[in-house]
């Protein structure tokens, strides 16, 4: 199945009440397949067409303080626009699954695939201290399996979830088994609104505090939410690290071609190894603090200038070097290349 | 009969509805905005829908109505009421959903997700309070500010050839097929104020049978942002603000 | 002869903005010399005119007054 198609079917069958969002290549086959699909009929799902990112991602607002499972989806300029409702979602810690299908910026940039979002992803992108969970999906098959985990772990932390795909995972077509169908969920969470109950204060989603201290009492309460998340939710990969000497750290489809790059040193008898980051929030700086103690040298591949490298030299605080290769602007690195950049600036350097 | 005994429960003809809260109105003395939370909460209590409805606050000065409305309520973002709504009203579509917005927040930064949520015939009431300024930020320019009047962002009056002209949003969706009843009116004297309440009465009725967005705008005043006295002010939008913005329905459904 | 009926108002959150001395039909309300807590002059009756009407009740931006009528007999 082509990626983006695969998880707009795996939204549906992992049970999501609504859907909303707006074309942007190269994510627009999730609607288009939605509208095709046409879920009401089998689950009941919602889907709808917004006028912008904008009205989408507030819709989403609006729907995910109903307490239910809602999902949007767009590319690099279509989430600039969303970051707004993002933040507000993150304030009125409100459950929802955003879906990246990055492509090349700044600006229009490019339709081709990029990583260059890492930073709005993974360090804010809207305003004030929040953080998202970002699940960083290698294959179409992680795509769909994301999208079952992202619902689970939004819910679980009352937190907006986002996928980091890219235009190669989104247009791909691979081999993916997909879950079986979830039922919609019936639970009326207590924060969400649904109308007031008899006896009981009505509800308010909300995330605006008059008082200085109180807003303070939000953040000190989204901040030990994120502490919780560090510590439950980093998921990683690692490859030939057992016997490495240096190390690669690449997340999403960027790792596959570097999973290339890493045989073909090896075939030369260079002892590399690759760590790759499925989630980037939280993101696994103990393991590559671990690893890094005991390489040479370690380089970070993806398709930026540079952003990935800036968490993995947090978490290795100069144990040994940190380089970064990237190609940007929609040009995917050849494997040649990566291994041409590891023996440049890692083993020559 | 002496005044002593007239207070008695069988003898009370008016009191403030439960439907809103006992918490104090931060709103200026004299601002319409008090009224007109009031007689939504009463077309909401009347109808004995309390416990099916949910609001959606914008961001102005009624950025706090969550605080005054005793029904389960969001907040929105500035301008994108109209679009938590439909999300609120897609996945809840049986329970009744409001948008309370000013003009700043309706006829500016949220043109477009009015128009487009109006254009949908979403199935909710959208409440536009319109005084022709920016309240909670100091008096500056709205969208309906009228030509000629002055604000902390037009000091010397609105000049339509530079800074645009006052929009008639209300008008404007009334021409989209998607909106099914639209009325003006206002809160100044008892008269209106029993006027504005059947609006949104009917209003809210109209959303049980699903013929689109019903859109009640409420011409008010803004006694601090217009510098005057709350008595002048009502002066004031009868002969100023009235002559642009003339109440009365504007769509009616047909019969 | 029009029914008598009074008034409550619920002075520490009235604003005295006036707006419902003049929905009155019988000049029953004015402004009090005193002020609240919040350091407002507040609505009050002044005369014993009040017919129940419940204008300033429904005018009134702060819901602060109660109004009651004599039953017809």
């Amino acid at each position: 199945m082509k990626g983006n198609e695969a998880l707009a079917e795996a939204a549906i069958r992992a049970g999501a009440d609504a859907y909303f969002g707006y074309p942007i290549t190269p994510q627009s086959e999730v609607i288009e397949y939605l509208m095709r699909e046409n879920p009401a009929d089998r689950t009941g799902m919602q889907v709808l067409q917004a006028e912008s990112e904008i009205a989408a991602i507030n819709m989403v607002y609006g729907a995910a303080g109903c307490g239910k499972r809602v999902m949007t989806s767009s590319s690099s300029p279509g989430i600039s626009l969303k970051m707004e409702g993002v933040s507000y979602i993150a304030g009125a810690e409100l459950p929802c699954l955003l879906v990246n299908v990055v492509r090349g910026g700044p600006g229009l940039g490019t339709i081709q695939p990029s990583q260059s979002d890492y930073f709005q992803a993974v360090k804010g992108g809207g305003h004030g201290d929040y953080k998202m969970i970002v699940l960083a999906p290698a294959t179409v098959q992680e795509s769909v399996d994301y999208v079952k985990l992202g619902f689970e772990l939004a819910f679980k932390y009352r937190n907006p979830v986002m996928i980091l795909s890219d235009g190669i995972i989104g247009q791909m077509m691979e081999k993916v088994e997909l879950f079986e169908q979830q039922p919609r969920s019936k639970e009326e969470p207590e924060w969400a609104t649904v109308g007031k109950k008899e006896g009981k204060d009505s509800v308010i989603v909300t995330s605006l505090q008059l008082q200085s201290e109180e807003q303070e009492k939000v953040n000190l309460r989204l901040q030990a939410k994120y502490r919780e998340v560090e510590k439950n939710e980093v998921m990683y990969e690692t490859y030939n690290c057992e016997d490495a000497e240096y190390l690669f750290a690449a997340f999403g489809s960027c790792a596959r071609i570097t999973r290339k790059a890493m045989e073909m040193a090896r075939k030369k008898g260079i002892k590399v190894g690759l760590i790759r980051p499925q989630t980037l929030y939280p993101f696994p700086a103990d393991a590559i603090s671990e690893l890094s103690e005991r390489m040479k040298g370690i380089l970070t591949v993806e398709m930026n200038a540079g952003q990935m490298v800036e968490d993995v030299r947090l978490a290795v605080n100069g144990k040994t070097p940190v380089e970064h290769f990237g190609r940007f602007g929609g040009v995917i690195p050849s494997p040649e290349e990566i291994l041409e950049a590891l023996e440049q600036k890692i083993i020559g350097g | 009969m002496s005044e002593n005994t007239i207070k008695t429960p069988e003898n009370l003809v008016y009191e403030k509805t439960s439907v809103m809260t006992d918490r104090v109105l931060h709103y200026c003395p004299g601002c319409g905005h008090g009224t007109a939370h009031r007689m939504l909460a009463e077309a909401i209590d009347e109808l004995g829908i309390q416990g099916d409805t949910i609001g959606v606050a914008p961001v102005g000065c009624s950025v706090l109505a969550y605080y005054y409305f005793d029904v389960d309520m969001q907040e929105a973002a500035h301008g994108r009421a109209p679009a938590v709504a439909t999300g609120i009203k897609r996945v809840l579509p049986e329970k009744y959903v409001f948008t309370y917005q000013g003009d700043g927040d309706l006829a500016a930064i949220g043109t477009a997700e009015t128009i487009h949520a109006c254009n949908r015939g979403e199935n909710i009431l959208v409440v536009f309070i319109n005084n022709g300024i920016y309240g909670m930020t100091g008096g500056q320019m709205a969208p309906t500010t009228l030509e000629g009047m002055k604000s902390s962002t037009s000091p010397r009056g609105r000049d339509v050839k530079t800074m645009g002209n006052p929009l008639k949003i209300t008008e404007l969706v009334a021409q989209l097929p998607g909106t099914y009843f639209v009325t003006r009116q206002s809160v100044h004297t008892p008269a209106n104020v029993r006027k504005t309440k059947k609006a949104l009465k009917k209003a809210l009725e109209y959303q049980k049978l699903n013929k689109g967005t019903c859109f009640v705008e409420v011409v008010a005043n803004c006694p601090s942002g217009w510098k005057m006295t709350p008595v002048q002010s009502n002066k004031w939008m009868e002969e100023n603000m009235f002559p642009y913005y003339p109440l009365g329905d504007i769509k009616v459904p047909e019969k | 002869m029009a029914r008598k009926g009074d008034v409550v108002i619920n002075i520490e959150k009235c604003k005295g903005c006036e707006v419902c001395l003049s929905a009155c039909p019988n000049d029953v309300l004015a402004l009090s010399k005193e002020v609240n807590s919040k350091g407002y002059h507040y609505a009050m009756k002044v005369n014993s005119e009040c017919i129940g009407c419940a204008n300033c009740a429904i005018v009134c931006p702060d819901a602060v007054i109660t109004v009651y009528r004599e039953k017809r007999k």
